[in-house]
Formats: C-alpha cells, structure tokens, sequence
C-alpha cells in the first residue's frame, strides 16, 4: 500500500480498531479481483492525507476476513463504512468520485 | 495561466491510446482520470477479442499494459473530476472538482460509459444487497447460491458464463427469444449446465428485505407473471455514456453518446470525443483505441 496513513483490519482487530476508535473510520472492502476497487483506490489514498487527524482509513480484504462484511450484510464491493462511536454513519457501495466520500465524511468532522 | 494543447479526459483505452498517440506527437498535453486508468476494462474478467492476445488477457492486466505504455511517452497525468467546460475566447476552460481550471486549445472527451439500471422496484434499494452490476467483483458473495442475470447481449452472457464458477445455478432472464450476444458465447452459455435460458421475459420487481430474495418476472409472450427465487440479481441491460457534464455543449444522439465526423470532430470546435461515449456502432476496446488514436491525430492535425 502506498499510503502508511491507511491501515488494514482484519475480522481479529476490528472491534478495537474501528468499532473502539476515538475518531471517526471510513472502513474500505476491498479484494484483490475487485477492478472498481482498483479504480477507488487512489481517491482513498487522497481522503487519507486531506483528513489526517480527523478521519482515520481502514482496509479490509473480504477475502481474507469473512465475518465482518457477512456482520454488516456486504455483497457488493467497493464498499465504503463509515463508522464513528461503533456506529455506522454511511454506506456507499460502488467506485464513486471523490464528491460522494468527501460528501460522507463532512457528516462527522 | 499554462495553456495546454490537449486535455484528454478520462484514461480508459480511448484516452490512453489518445496519450500515447498525443505523447509521442509531442503535444502539450494533460491527461484526466477521477479514479484509476481503466475504466470499464477493470471489470472486465477475461477479454478475448483484443487482437495480440490470442490466449486472451485479464482487464487487469490489458489495463496496466497500456497505462505503462501511456505513461512512457510522457503525457503528463492528473487525478481529478472535470466539472464542466466551456469556450474563452479562443480557448476551451475546463472546471475541475479540485484544483484550479485549466486552458487547452483542443479537448477529447473519452469518459466512456456506465452501467444502465433496469428502473424497477428494488433495485436501487437492493444495489449492494444482492443487486450488482459487476460480476467480476461480486460473483463471490454467491458461492453455492441461485443467481439471475438479467440482458442477453454480449456482457449479460459472458458474465452468466463467469458467474458459474461460483453460483450452483444462473438464470439468464432475456426479454426476447434470441440473444443477440456473438455466437461463440451463445454456444459456451447453451452448453454450460448451469446456466437456464428464461426467454421473453421481463423483470418486474426485485423482492427482499434485507437482501434480494427473488424477482418477479413476467413472460411477454404469455404475460403470465411467476417468481423465481434467487441470491442475487446481475443486471447487464446496456450502458449509458458520461456525458452528462458536456450536455448542450456539444451534439449528442437521443441516448447522449457524442456524434463526431470520422476524424472525431464533435460539432464544438476543438472539442473531439473517442470511446465509448461516442455515438458509433460497436463499443468494444478494440474501437475505443481506434477513436483514441485517430482523435490525437486530428488535435495534431487541427492545430498546425
């Protein structure tokens, strides 16, 4: 990954690191046959530096974490979660332009 | 302000053909992408029909080839949404949703296509929840399920053929007697046991709470209405273009793809338009280059 300010989350760590956070965390789905996920990922990589501080982002491989995209009913990927205070906040399914994600993210900072 | 020759905007086969073509025609040029280069190609599983690759290659793959090779002759490239457009003077200026606008004498809008809906109840509330218009991406969320693919035309076959990999049964919903995808898919899907033909039907209604758990369908023929049980819809029922941002600008046909001359001139001078938000006969990424290439030329042609 080419941006250090994202990290990655698995079924293990995902109560602690997200649901536990003291910032907001937009919370990526993602797998490596996914294009449109492909497509996103530079747009994630900038939400990362603009929101540094504010917002923190998250990767999850669906393939190698089954549980937590069967918790929150995931059967289409890209999908973005925005969670703040172990709650979710938004959902936005598919490869979308950075004026949806920012759009999103304006709902917690 | 910089003013630039050339803006291409949007980089799947028809703008990274454009850019090389641009590229190596030394041109002053910039190339714009909101995501990553690709576009539709990067949902594309298998593509066999792209001449050279005999064996057929991955989206993937066909993608990073050609963004190596766009990127190799040095169009610059930047990622950012175009907003709108519009003529200064002699000048086209260009709106972006990030950073400042931009001044080119020559535009070619290569911003290709999406997925078109099917407009019925549940879809748009199920998208994501078992409606998909991406089997690449979602067929694995269906292991061991029954799955219906609605269209009967080149992607809409191709995919019930992918989605078997993973789904135990396909339906393949097509509301005519014949499917007008290219033959050596008809015969893979005809051969293939699991996938079931349900012709001259219609999608009525996508059911579910939660998540889809069936559609209701209607035979045109009989128009008796039945309901098949299923996991997850695909739907596959055309594109649309990415033009909306260029409308009234320049000519469109009734869909909204853009109509050029063969040089790719739009009816705005300055303004070229390649791929597959072009008005033309066949959207395939073999025609998208062809436009891409031929769209450069002209630029180059044009401004000397």
């Amino acid at each position: 990954m080419s941006n250090d300010k994202i990290f990655h989350v698995t079924d293990a760590d995902f109560e602690a690191k997200v649901l536990q956070s003291d910032l907001p965390v937009l919370v990526d789905f993602w797998a490596a046959w996914c294009g449109p996920c492909r497509a996103i990922a530079p747009v994630i990589d900038e939400m990362a530096d603009k929101y540094d501080g504010k917002v923190k982002i998250a990767k999850m491989n669906v393939d190698e974490n089954p549980a937590t995209p069967g918790r929150y009913g995931i059967r289409a990927i890209p999908t973005l979660i925005l969670f703040k205070d172990g709650g979710v906040v938004d959902q936005i399914t598919g490869a979308v332009g950075k004026a949806i994600i920012e759009g999103a993210i304006s709902k917690v900072i | 302000m910089d003013k630039k020759q050339l803006v291409i905007i949007g980089s799947g086969p028809a703008g990274l053909a454009a850019a090389i073509y641009a590229g190596r025609a030394e041109l002053h040029g910039l190339l714009l992408e909101k995501l990553s280069p690709g576009g539709q190609v990067l949902i594309t599983d298998r593509v066999e029909n792209y001449p050279g690759f005999p064996d057929g290659i991955s989206g993937f793959e066909l993608v990073d080839k050609m963004a190596a090779h766009a990127k190799k002759f040095g169009i610059e490239q930047r990622n950012d949404e175009v907003v709108s457009i519009e003529r200064r003077d002699d000048a086209l200026s260009i709106s972006l949703a990030g950073e400042d606008n931009i001044l080119t004498e020559a535009i070619i809008i290569a911003t290709g296509a999406t997925h078109r809906s099917l407009g019925v109840k549940g879809e748009k509330e199920l998208t994501g929840k078992g409606v998909s218009y991406c089997a690449t991406c979602d067929g694995p969320f269906f292991r061991d399920q029954v799955v219906a693919v609605v269209g009967g035309g080149d992607s809409a076959v191709q995919e019930a053929i992918f989605l078997t990999r993973f789904a135990k049964k396909v339906y393949l919903i097509h509301r005519r007697d014949e499917l007008r995808a290219t033959k050596v898919l008809q015969k893979k899907a005809f051969d293939n046991d699991s996938i079931e033909l349900v012709w001259d039907s219609v999608v009525e209604e996508i059911i579910g709470a939660d998540s889809v758990e069936a559609v209701r369908i209607r035979n045109k023929k009989t128009d008796q209405d039945s309901v098949l049980e299923v996991q997850g819809v695909f739907i596959f029922v055309g594109i649309q273009p990415n033009t909306g941002f260029v409308k009234g600008l320049v000519e469109m046909d009734e869909q909204g793809f853009i109509k050029t001359d063969e040089w790719m001139r739009t009816s705005e001078k300055g303004i070229y338009a390649a791929g597959d938000c072009r008005s033309k006969p066949l959207l395939q990424i073999v025609t998208a280059v062809s436009d891409g290439a031929t769209a450069a030329f002209a630029v180059e042609h044009d401004l000397s």
